[in-house]
């Protein structure tokens, strides 16, 4: 392997670094309760998941685009498997305690393979993608990508990790969109999914249905994909109540509750009025760091893992809030630029649908604590406490380091 | 693009929450956080008329549970009844309070012996959510003997707290359930405090005090009343366990209720902070009564202690002098139509003046003045005398008398049914019997009027303005000459004679009232005053079953005797 040198990429290890920091300080806050819990000491333990996610970064940084290339489908056939052992030998925790999304030897928890999935499926979709000579024009040239999504995916939905489901799919229509999938075809490919949120109301899911019809005569797919995808929508549309019985009551409780939260203020409603209160009352400076009262006095739920971003709320205030929110768009657009700027279709995909992942972790548990998102148990990158997701984010950082070092400006895709 | 469009909708979502509704959402926190934790006013210590105590506070322990849900105070009870030697009874009585008062502490015990407080402090670690505060305890150093005036406290019930006399009251507060306690309720109420603890998620507290300033209670005012401390307790301690019923004692000229007692009483001590079930069965199964206050709740014919009425109103009328005589001779009975109307004397009085019959208490001679004055007459002054209202003393509960209406055709065939009634109610009217039933309290007014010059006082627990009403316009020589025959009565030769006093006059008036249940056991009267020439004192003392009026003269003049013997010199209100 020849060996170059290598330009860091400054500005995204400074970024990663002041997420990493201010969020090791949020789950140290975390801890600071009146009464003390186990999580007083976790911090520790993040601060060493961070170290070991940092060498390995450096590490990879070290290494090339082609070794990691070439390393894609082993990697993604390993994490395919151990996501299959969960559903065997999984043992549940924290949030996701009803669900086996945690691989154990013993009592000791190792770690979540879907962490390491969501790494190598963004891998194994860029290695598909890039092979291609020109983006995917119709459903049917879709199958592969949509495959090595929905193998992983179903095992997760099995685990029931809904969550996690959801960051596959902000994946899957990312990456299509970046390798150049045209808009009405992704609409297209959605739609069965939103006749099946639309499906609980027919006059919605009727109107639903003439906007795709009139979809699918501008964009005149193949006339078997065409008749495929109504039949599809009309079967997610009848099919959605059966399915809704079909989730667990847990489930179904965090969607109605998404709905209406005050439907169920003890339970799961519960999380997210004490959410929103610690949130409104950080005001615009916050309470000051590890001084939420909200925390401290444990009325907020999952302080340390899901709704960390309640503390920073809480404790620092709009100001906080702001901060954080700006460092993570400096992220994903620094990210963006690598992908621009990347060698090849590869390199460029991969960055981008890393991305694309981090995006709707941000996006969807920062909504939860306001309650503009379901709670779905989803975890805030470099925030939330967890070894598996620091070590994961801090690798995506690695291998961004190494392509954005690489990186002459000749990106395969210009979007954006 | 879309990044953008996710950064602004997320930064406005926050900004919305955290600058535009901060302060909903501050005030939500805190409500979270902060339990407030009443600390209950002392209530006005209650004196009589030279200081003594009749009703403080004494400090007590009271032992509450801080619970977010019935589930958790349940548990929270089940590991402390042990320790507590809390009942089964009283975990329930537990769970009401908190299902009144979700929000408010929890009292569990509300008087904790000290032992079972040192036990707690011991292990204050395992129960973060008991609260141990020191609340003051009403306490009536004299129990018993002030029961029937002072009443009694206790917790303010669900029907109470509908009410719009008790607006602003807070589940779990005390309130005076009887007597001056819930008469002056107002008065006696003292400003409850409060302070903040703050609380976790589990309703645990935390620190001690919150930031929040401390509200000290404010205690209320004393409260002075008119009673004589040491007469309510001679007037206690003439009953024995065979006597029943009642005495008030008041001051002639101001009403001022001197001693008001009824027997058998209850100890209101027992009832503080949540009355003991097995006491509460006792005093509701016990036959005599002891919650039912004879002098004020009782109605009773007033018998013979109403020919007073009979005679001033013949007075007024003009129809008799002192010394008048009635056309027949008292044989025993009296003719009246078809019926025969006995005297209490069979063997008969003979010839009577007026003031020979009351000294006497002639029924024949009354039947005959009855007569003379006419039903209608004898009714409209009745009513005049106040018979047919409430004496209006300061205690809740007060009956109200029965009497006759001026419109007595009406009110008679309504009581008897039309055409099954005479003239001859005149005769029973005359003699304090028919349709005319009194309270202890009110026969005390109505002599009032006698031992002053017409005017009846209304009965003053707590020192106020006198209020005293004009009810018969008779000359002094007229009254001179009724007190002169009242005096007969404790003379040798009257009804009670026995209960005469030497150096002291009394004057009175016996009576017996017809016991409609057990004709055999009459219930006994007497009203008087003293000293006749220049009454100091009112008395009225009622024996249910007591048979005789002058067993009731004889507690009456004890109490008399008692009263003007005590009394300095210089503190005798000399009049005017």
């Amino acid at each position: 392997m020849r060996m170059r040198r290598i330009v860091a990429d400054y500005p995204l290890v400074l970024i990663a670094i002041a997420l990493s920091i201010f969020g090791v300080a949020m789950v140290y806050s975390a801890g600071q309760t009146d009464t003390p819990t186990a999580v007083e000491r976790v911090y520790k333990s993040q601060i060493v998941w961070l170290v070991f996610g940092m060498l390995g970064a450096y590490g990879i940084s070290r290494s090339s685009v082609r070794f990691i290339e070439w390393l894609t489908i082993p990697a993604y056939v390993l994490s395919v498997i151990l996501l299959a052992l969960t559903l065997v030998v999984g043992k549940g925790a924290g949030t996701a305690a009803s669900t086996k999304s945690w691989l154990a030897i013993g009592s000791v928890r190792i770690g979540q393979p879907s962490e390491l999935a969501k790494v190598t499926v963004v891998l194994m979709l860029a290695y598909v993608l890039a092979a291609r000579r020109e983006p995917p024009k119709s459903l049917l040239d879709l199958w592969k990508p949509a495959l090595i999504v929905l193998i992983p995916w179903t095992i997760i939905m099995l685990q029931p990790d809904l969550g996690t489901g959801l960051a596959f799919i902000g994946i899957f229509f990312g990456m299509l969109y970046w390798s150049g999938v045209a808009w009405p075809l992704l609409l297209l490919l959605a739609s069965p999914v939103v006749s099946l949120i639309l499906s609980f109301s027919t006059g919605l899911w009727g109107a639903w249905f003439l906007v795709l019809l009139a979809l699918v005569l501008y964009y005149r797919p193949y006339l078997v994909e065409g008749i495929v995808l109504m039949v599809a929508n009309i079967a997610t549309g009848v099919i959605a109540p059966i399915l809704w019985e079909k989730l667990a009551p847990y489930q179904q409780n965090r969607l109605r509750v998404f709905i209406d939260p005050s439907a169920d203020p003890r339970a799961s409603g519960y999380h997210v009025i004490q959410s929103k209160i610690a949130i409104g009352s950080g005001g615009f400076l916050g309470k000051g760091f590890t001084l939420g009262t909200q925390k401290r006095l444990a009325f907020l739920p999952e302080q340390h893992t899901d709704f960390i971003f309640s503390v920073v709320g809480e404790e620092m205030g709009f100001i906080g809030v702001m901060v954080a929110l700006s460092l993570f768009l400096a992220l994903f657009l620094r990210v963006t630029r690598i992908a621009e700027r990347a060698n090849d279709s590869f390199s460029s995909l991969v960055a981008f649908g890393l991305m694309a992942s981090w995006f709707v972790h941000v996006l969807v548990n920062v909504g939860m604590t306001l309650n503009l998102m379901p709670i779905t148990g989803i975890p805030l990158p470099f925030f939330s406490y967890g070894g598996s997701f620091m070590l994961a984010s801090w690798l995506a950082i690695g291998i961004l380091m190494r392509i954005s070092g690489e990186g002459r400006g000749k990106a395969a895709f210009k979007k954006v | 693009m879309l990044l953008s469009v996710a950064y602004v909708f997320l930064l406005g979502a926050f900004f919305k929450t955290q600058v535009l509704q901060h302060q909903s959402f501050a005030n939500q926190s805190e409500e979270n956080r902060l339990r407030p934790i009443p600390l209950p006013a002392p209530r006005g210590i209650i004196y009589d008329r030279r200081g003594e105590i009749i009703a403080e506070n004494l400090p007590a322990y009271a032992v509450s549970v801080i619970a977010p849900r019935e589930d958790s105070l349940r548990a929270t009870l089940k590991t402390l009844q042990p320790i507590l030697q809390l009942t089964d009874n009283d975990i329930s009585q537990a769970i009401r309070r908190f299902r009144r008062a979700p929000t408010r502490p929890t009292v569990v015990l509300p008087d904790a012996s000290i032992d079972v407080i040192s036990v707690l402090e011991e292990h204050r670690i395992d129960y973060p959510r008991l609260i141990i505060q020191s609340v003051p305890k009403r306490y009536y150093p004299d129990g018993p003997i002030v029961a029937s005036f002072v009443g009694y406290t206790g917790e303010i019930s669900e029907d109470e707290l509908n009410k719009p006399q008790y607006a602003g009251y807070k589940p779990g507060q005390t309130i005076g359930k009887g007597g001056l306690e819930k008469q002056y309720e107002s008065v006696l109420h003292g400003e409850e405090g409060e302070r903040y603890d703050e609380v976790d998620a589990r309703g645990r507290p935390v620190r001690g005090v919150g930031p929040h300033p401390v509200r000290e209670p404010k205690g209320a005012p004393a409260l002075k009343t008119n009673i004589d401390l040491d007469l309510q307790k001679f007037v206690a301690s003439l009953w024995g366990d065979s006597l029943q019923g009642g005495a008030i004692a008041l001051d002639p000229k101001t009403g001022a209720v001197l001693a008001l007692y009824s027997h058998p009483s209850f100890d209101p001590n027992r009832f503080t902070g949540g009355i003991p079930a097995d006491y509460w069965k006792e005093l509701n199964t016990d036959p005599r009564r002891p919650l039912f206050n004879k002098v004020i709740q009782g109605t009773y014919p007033p018998g013979s202690t109403w020919k007073l009425a009979t005679s001033a109103l013949g007075l007024e009328a003009g129809l008799v002098k002192m010394d008048s005589r009635m056309p027949i001779a008292c044989s025993g009975g009296l003719q009246y139509g078809r019926r025969y109307f006995r005297c209490w004397e069979k063997r008969g009085h003979g010839s009577q003046t007026l003031a020979g019959a009351i000294t006497h208490s002639c029924d024949v001679f009354f039947y005959q003045l009855g007569l003379k004055i006419g039903l209608s007459k004898l009714v409209a002054g009745g009513v005049d005398l106040q018979f047919k209202e409430r004496s209006g003393i300061d205690l809740p509960n007060e009956i109200k008398p029965r009497f006759p209406a001026k419109e007595l055709k009406a009110y008679y065939d309504r009581l008897f049914g039309k055409g099954n009634w005479s003239n001859a109610e005149t005769l029973n009217l005359a003699i304090g019997q028919g349709a005319n039933s009194q309270t202890v309290a009110n026969m005390a007014k109505f002599y009032t009027a006698l031992a002053t010059d017409g005017s009846a006082s209304k009965p003053e627990v707590v020192t106020r303005n006198p209020e005293r009403t004009k009810i018969m316009s008779l000359t002094p020589e007229q009254f001179d000459g009724l007190r002169k025959a009242m005096a007969g009565v404790t003379s040798a030769g009257g009804t009670a004679a026995s209960a005469n006093i030497e150096g002291l006059t009394i004057a009175g008036k016996t009576g017996s009232a017809q016991n409609t249940e057990n004709p055999d056991k009459d219930h006994a009267w007497f009203v008087g005053f003293a000293p006749a020439e220049q009454p100091k004192i009112v008395v009225a003392v009622f024996l249910e079953f007591g048979k005789h009026g002058y067993f009731a003269a004889r507690v009456a003049s004890k109490i008399i005797g008692h009263y003007l013997h005590i009394t300095p010199v210089e503190t005798i209100d000399t009049g005017g």
